[in-house]
């Protein structure tokens, strides 16, 4: 059998001043530095957008944990990105209320009016999608994440304005939570 | 509408803002929980009857009760705010509307068990509700209800946000405790339980948002008041979040013993486009489902529905109608199980694959009747064999959702095709 010896990913890799502050507060809220890894990650996907195997390294050094640690964490949870995701990742819920709801409609929709199509990235970089489980917003079905913001009672023409307004670049706001 | 204990903030301008909580009554019950000694606030807690809002309906005050007293180790507090149970969306108001009433809760729950630093683990995408509930705690903080030496009673406690990472796994209380620790999120078998032995080596509570939330109207009113709501054994009210085919989806207060239909179609107004209903999940995905004959004879609270076959759960409840499809629905939530299982029991990383791939073909027209036979014998190999109960939380409404709609699946085999394929109708709203 041949040995397959895959590339490192990723540039050198260091906090910048604002994470390495954050990351310093952070450190005091564990009793462990292996607490802090969950947090680390955030931190350091936050500051580069994507974990490259460089930064896991970093971090690992950062927390005295052994890398091989740091890649099963990383690669058991769903939100932390090893590649570039979009500049607006779009995760569509394709859980059950979402589905008695017609989940499926917004799916087709993205895919024949946009050309975005589950865990893939349109080609300028613009968007990425990912069907995910339930996103906890089952009274709002259907519903899509999109990088941070719930966009929720999603109809067809509702996903149209999304995309715009984020080719548009601009800022997507979420509805005001009802009391129900 | 029925009484309002948790959800009575839900509807009032900027209560997640510690000004108006204040003005709405908010803290007041800290008076009452710094003059009483921890333990009779624990057995206050207990005869009130409040059980776990997360899914497992255990009293919280035995769960408390079960701490060592006298240890020279930290205790800690684990708020589980992973909520992924799917059809669940309550925790997110409670965070997002009114995230003080749960800080109050954690005060009373920890003091009352010798607390001193808390954790609350908020699912990964829950941005605002983080954003809120951090900003909640800044708040406390700068007003003294956090912090040292807490409204000078000598009591100190620190509450730390910790935000997951996408697994649904994490919600169970060992996997949360691994994952809270820096590693993957995989349950750990049980007992030790974490009251014993829980985060960080330590004795650990770990509650819901929602049973913390009920707290302050215990403390401020009393834990009879409490307990004369509700049933016997189901005392109080609990947050329903009700999805699907419904006119008016949301989350709807309700007290414990009301009949389950009349108080869905009362909440919601009913199937949507007045439609016949067909099914109800009543207690979130892992949960048996109810036929519409069943749901409308059985009432709301932990006997009636564990004597109907199913359970509260989460209090995540899902609405089939006429023309929705039961094969569509176990193969969705099949799949949902498949790719949440962490992997380390066989019987479950088998089992759910097994199970979703099976109903994905039953569902698309390609499955014959043994590979619903299939399913049925894979069910009980499944059930009360694994560290952590989902296996059994696929097993279970897979078995159920065959035993009571039969004929669909017969169906599906039949025609070679699904029956409703509501998936060619246009999304509604
Ligand atoms: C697979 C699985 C997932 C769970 N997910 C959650 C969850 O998201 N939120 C929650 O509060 N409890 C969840 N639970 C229940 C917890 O294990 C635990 O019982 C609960 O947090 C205890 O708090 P409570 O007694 O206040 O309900 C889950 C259990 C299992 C087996
Ligand atoms: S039952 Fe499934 S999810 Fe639970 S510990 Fe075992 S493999 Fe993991
Ligand atoms: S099923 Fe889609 S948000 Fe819950």
């Amino acid at each position: 059998m041949s040995e397959q010896v895959e590339e490192r990913t990723g540039e050198p890799f260091a906090f910048n001043e604002e994470t390495e502050r954050k990351f310093q507060e952070t450190l005091g809220k564990y009793p462990t530095k292996m607490a802090v890894l969950l947090p680390a990650l955030w931190l350091a996907q936050e500051q580069n957008g994507y974990l490259t195997d460089a930064i896991l390294e970093y971090v690992a050094e950062r927390l005295e944990l052994s890398p091989v640690h740091v890649y099963a964490v990383v690669e058991f949870y769903t939100m932390y990105h090893r590649t570039p995701p979009g500049r607006y990742h779009i995760q569509l819920c394709r859980t059950l209320s979402c589905t008695l709801c017609r989940m499926e409609g917004i799916e087709r929709h993205l895919a024949a009016k946009h050309g975005l199509h589950p865990g893939e990235k349109t080609d300028d970089g613009m968007f990425s999608l990912e069907l995910v489980e339930c996103l906890g917003s089952c009274g709002t079905a259907p519903v899509m994440r999109v990088n941070d913001v719930y966009c929720e009672n999603l109809t067809l023409e509702k996903v149209d304005k999304i995309i715009e307004s984020c080719k548009a670049g601009t800022q997507l706001e979420e509805d005001p939570m009802q009391p129900h | 509408m029925s009484k309002q204990i948790i959800s009575t903030n839900f509807d009032k301008a900027d209560a997640h803002k510690l000004e108006v909580y204040e003005k709405l009554g908010g803290y007041r019950s800290l008076e009452k929980v710094f003059k009483m000694k921890p333990e009779e606030i624990i057995d206050h807690v207990k005869k009130s009857g409040l059980r776990g809002r997360g899914g497992a309906g255990f009293s919280a005050g035995m769960k408390w009760g079960f701490v060592p007293k006298s240890i020279d180790k930290p205790k800690y507090l684990c708020v589980n705010a992973d909520e992924g149970e799917p059809g669940t969306f309550k925790d997110r108001k409670i965070l997002q509307l009114d995230p003080h009433s749960m800080i109050e809760g954690i005060i009373t729950c920890s003091y009352a068990v010798g607390i001193h630093t808390t954790y609350i683990y908020i699912r990964g995408e829950y941005t605002k509700p983080r954003i809120r509930t951090q900003a909640a705690i800044d708040e406390a903080y700068a007003k003294g209800y956090l912090g040292r030496n807490i409204l000078g009673s000598g009591f100190d406690l620190d509450v730390i946000v910790h935000r997951g990472a996408g697994a649904y796994i994490c919600g169970e209380e060992t996997g949360l405790i691994e994952s809270l620790e820096g590693k993957k999120g995989e349950p750990r078998a049980k007992p030790p339980y974490p009251a014993v032995i829980g985060v960080f080596g330590c004795p650990t509570v770990v509650n819901n948002v929602e049973t913390l939330s009920a707290l302050p109207f215990i403390m401020n009113e009393g834990w009879e008041a409490y307990a004369r709501l509700g049933t016997e054994k189901s005392t109080g009210t609990m947050l329903f979040s009700i999805s699907g085919s419904v006119e008016r989806p949301g989350v709807y207060e309700g007290e414990f013993g009301v009949n389950l239909w009349d108080f869905i179609e009362r909440s919601t107004g009913g199937v949507r486009g007045g439609r016949k209903l067909k099914a109800v999940i009543p207690g979130g995905s892992s949960a048996a489902i109810l036929t519409a004959e069943e749901a409308g004879s059985t009432n709301l609270d932990y006997e009636s529905l564990a004597a109907a076959g199913s359970m509260v759960g989460s209090g995540a409840i899902m609405v089939l109608g006429e023309d929705d499809c039961v094969v569509k629905a176990l193969r969705v939530i099949a799949r949902f199980y498949a790719h949440e299982s962490c992997g380390q029991c066989p019987q479950c990383r088998e089992g759910t694959y097994f199970i979703s791939e099976l109903a994905e073909r039953l569902e698309s027209g390609h499955g014959d009747q043994s590979d619903i036979e299939k399913i049925l014998d894979t069910c009980p190999m499944m059930m009360g064999v694994t560290v952590c109960v989902l296996a059994d939380s696929i097993a279970i409404p897979a078995r159920s959702y065959i035993e009571k709609f039969r004929h669909e699946f017969d169906e599906h085999v039949k025609q070679k095709r699904c029956p409703y394929d509501s998936a060619r109708a246009p999304a509604v709203a």
